[in-house]
């Protein structure tokens, strides 16, 4: 055992550091600090600038446009992606629907579709939950029927993340009403152009405007956009939501809020002394670091393990401890970045578009403290919620 | 003790929440919200004919002599539907100063207009580097001939956008933190030299920031003695704290009753969600949280006009503290166990976990409260030696 970096992997990441430092544009920096994201075109942008450098799939098999890193060295990148901050890209392309069309897609797709995602020239949304079918996805009752060389597809999908930037979205489908709930599933790749799409954006609490509704009415669908085989789309959903160890924790993510907490804990005053010098305080960000730390080292044995066996692309118990505690810390720094705040917190000055122009009131770091602590309430519940990790982690490792 | 409500106290509730029925509800409340003022004017109005701005007032000052638990009640009723007029800013802030630091002449001249809800007050106290450090006060008044002149700069002032006068704090003399030399004064929001900028707070309530430009006020401007100012707004403020209590306690029980709703309602796996048992213990560590909070808060109003401002402030920190935790606990795990919807602004329950996080940053987070109530000494008193 040697728990520490190679020099190797020391070099690479001061690569990695260096290439961010120098090529991630400006603006989007500014904003990601600021707690925000990209609009479409910064991200866009910023997407093409990996891809130039060949670090936009680098966890994709070599024929597909992956660089062949080890799981180490891809997670060395991502945790210095999101400490440094960059923006991820788009994680419905790059780690969902690629990985499922060069596992299982037909040549053609592959052809037509992975460079494109690389790039970002596709924009892709996942339609996999509905009002009637959320931790029970299984449950779900869109139709797809076949009618010649096309599906018929009439239903709805909901909390669509991004589908107002949509250029494609992948959708499970129903396709057999006869069979188990399982076995009645298909995967389809539908053009958000198709006629009869409609888009519906759905406001979240903190004010963003990042999740829709999608309504299919009649929706043809060449059969050519069929993923793999029919009804076997439920294994190819269990593919694509287990295969994710490495960035469901967001370590990273974490560490730079963190950061960002002590940095701006250290210009907040509270009774005359900047907050970073109340006790109180410094004991709670050491808590959240504590756990942070643990966390990494389980990840850390995560990749390492990976790295022996080759990854086998099965849904990991280990991802369901990786996302309770990821959520849970991601959520606590969120937490106490509103907490430095204090009182400035309160504003809503958040740009929804409605357009907040005007100069903050109090500090300018304050405007997403409070929307952010709002916003990540969803990394309890998406993916798989935290009670059904739990479920699992119940079943599959307790075996109880 | 009598934890019964007497039969005036029962009638108050019963047409404060028949009124309440018809005029809030989702819809309703999300036009209000929409409205630039952001609340009703009509519902205010049916308010103040009810008697409840009168209400903690002298008789013989115009009011109907209420005391801090009913209060209370108003407040609870209030946080159930997540009501948008300015109550709290006018009646229990601003009435306050009026109630505990005016002279006679004063009172006379406010109370009367508090009651029939034409005038609209609100406290503008806190700076930019105070957080929530009740002594820092860098505004300054100067004495000039018969009165005085202010400067400074006042921020987050409740409903300071819709005030028609503005208390505001400023010191006499001292450094910024102490304790002495502050004094309360009352300016006109349209007087010359105040600016006043509103905006919205996160969860659709309305502040503003306050600049004071050698605003002139007269001596009848002053509320309670000169240079011991501090005193007066630690005592408003803590009894404005419980009031606030009083809302999150209606904010949660309302936020629960949703919640649990939701669980019988909203099936999954082919059964009504709440069958599952740890949603079950969720929804009653929430039940727990909130009648936990009921409690304590029920504690801080009947210390809340104490003349013992150590024990009032014990009181009133624990409260704050304890409603803080409690209501982040009741609106995470609301979100929680609603899922999706619970992230929407198409949905109550987002609502109310917004109010109870600004409530809970409101004079001071459960952090600030429970080092404050630990400096002060704890609650319990040490066995007699
Ligand atoms: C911001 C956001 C973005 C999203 N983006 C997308 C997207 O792009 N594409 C997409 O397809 N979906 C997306 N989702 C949907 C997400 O995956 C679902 O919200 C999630 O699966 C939960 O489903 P639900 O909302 O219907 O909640 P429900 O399944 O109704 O759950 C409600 C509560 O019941 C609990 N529960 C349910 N079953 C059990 C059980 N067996 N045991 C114990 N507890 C249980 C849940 O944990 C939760 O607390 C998004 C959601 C959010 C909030």
């Amino acid at each position: 055992m040697d728990l520490r970096f190679t020099d190797d992997e020391i070099a690479f990441r001061d690569e990695v550091r260096q290439f961010f430092a120098e090529n991630l544009p400006n603006d989007i920096h500014a904003k990601m600090l600021d707690g925000e994201y990209p609009d479409k075109d910064g991200l866009v942008a910023w997407t093409r600038i990996l891809n130039s450098k060949g670090w936009a799939v680098p966890h994709w098999p070599e024929e597909h446009g992956g660089i062949g890193w080890g799981p180490m060295k891809q997670y060395i990148f991502l945790e210095e992606l999101q400490k440094y901050p960059c923006p991820q890209p788009l994680a419905f392309g790059v780690n969902m629907v690629g990985p499922v069309i060069y596992t299982f897609g037909n040549e053609a797709q592959k052809k037509q579709f992975l460079p494109r995602i690389a790039n970002l020239d596709d924009w892709w949304c996942q339609g996999f939950s509905e009002p009637g079918a959320g931790s029970d996805l299984a449950s779900l009752k869109t139709r797809a029927v076949r009618d010649g060389d096309h599906y018929v597809v009439n239903g709805q999908k909901t909390w669509t993340t991004l589908a107002q930037y949509a250029d494609w979205i992948f959708c499970l489908v129903r396709t057999d009403t006869q069979a188990k709930k399982q076995e009645g599933i298909s995967f389809l790749l539908i053009d958000m152009n198709t006629p009869g799409i409609e888009v519906r954006p759905i406001v979240t609490i903190d004010g963003g405007r990042e999740i829709n509704e999608v309504f299919f009415t009649d929706v043809r669908v060449p059969v050519a956009n069929l993923v793999g085989e029919e009804n076997k789309g439920w294994d190819y959903a269990k593919f694509l939501l287990g295969n994710e160890r490495t960035n469901i924790a967001r370590i990273g993510v974490s560490k730079q809020k963190i950061a960002r907490i002590r940095e701006l804990a250290a210009k907040e005053m509270s009774r005359g002394r900047p907050l970073l010098e109340d006790p109180r305080f410094r004991e709670k960000i050491a808590s959240v670091e504590i756990e942070l730390k643990a966390l990494e080292m389980t990840q850390l044995r995560v990749v390492a393990a990976d790295a022996k066996r080759g990854n086998t692309g099965k849904p990991d118990p280990a991802s369901s401890i990786l996302k309770i505690k990821g959520s849970q810390i991601q959520q606590a720094t969120t937490h106490l970045l509103m907490e430095v705040m204090g009182p400035y917190a309160m504003p809503f000055q958040h740009d929804t578009g409605e357009g907040w122009n005007e100069p903050p009131v109090g500090p300018d770091y304050a405007a997403h403290a409070a929307p952010g602590y709002f916003n990540y309430r969803k990394v309890s519940i998406y993916g798989g919620s935290n009670e059904i990790q739990k479920n699992i982690i119940a079943k599959a490792v307790l075996g109880l | 003790m009598d934890f019964d409500f007497t039969e005036e106290q029962s009638m108050l509730k019963d047409a404060l929440d028949r009124l309440l029925a018809n005029e809030y509800g989702f819809e309703k409340r999300n036009t209000y919200l929409k409205a630039p003022e952001g609340w009703s004017p009509a519902v205010w109005n049916h308010i103040a004919e009810m008697g409840l701005c009168a209400l903690p007032f002298a008789e013989e000052d115009g009011g109907l002599g209420g005391g801090t638990e009913d209060i209370m009640i108003v407040m609870e009723s209030l946080g159930r539907v997540l009501a948008l007029e300015p109550y709290f800013a006018t009646v229990v802030l601003g009435g306050g100063f009026v109630r505990e630091g005016g002279n006679a002449a004063q009172r006379a001249e406010l109370v009367p207009k508090i009651a029939d809800g034409s005038l609209k007050l609100a406290f503008a106290h806190t700076e930019r580097n105070a957080r929530y450090d009740l002594s820092h006060v860098e505004t300054t008044a100067k004495k000039d001939g018969d009165g005085y002149v202010l400067n400074g700069a006042k921020s987050l002032a409740l409903g300071g956008d819709a005030a028609d006068k503005i208390f505001v704090s400023a010191r006499l003399s001292g450094g910024i933190r102490d304790v002495d030399g502050v004094a309360v004064f009352l300016v006109d929001a349209d007087a010359p030299g105040v600016t006043g900028r509103g905006y919205r707070l996160q969860d659709g309530t309305h502040a503003a920031e306050v600049t004071l430009e050698n605003v002139r006020v007269a001596a009848q401007a002053l509320f309670g003695e000169a240079g011991k100012g501090h005193a007066l707004i630690a005592k408003v403020t803590d009894q404005a704290i419980a009031a606030l209590c009083a809302e999150a306690v209606g904010a949660m029980s309302a936020l629960h009753d949703l919640t649990v709703e939701y669980l019988k309602t909203r099936k999954q796996f082919g059964v009504e969600i709440g069958k599952f048992q740890v949603l079950q213990h969720a929804a009653v560590d929430m039940f727990v949280a909130t009648e936990q909070a009921r409690s304590i808060t029920m504690y801080a109003t009947m210390m809340a006009d104490s003349d013992d401002a150590g024990e009032r402030s014990r009181a009133v920190s624990a409260a704050k503290a304890e409603v803080g935790r409690g209501a982040r606990l009741v609106g995470e795990n609301a979100i929680q166990l609603h899922g999706g919807v619970g992230m929407t602004m198409e949905f109550a329950a987002g609502h109310y976990f917004k109010r109870l996080t600004m409530i809970d940053i409101l004079f001071g987070d459960s952090d600030h409260h429970l080092s404050k109530l630990a400096e002060m000494g704890g609650l319990f008193e040490t066995a007699a030696a």
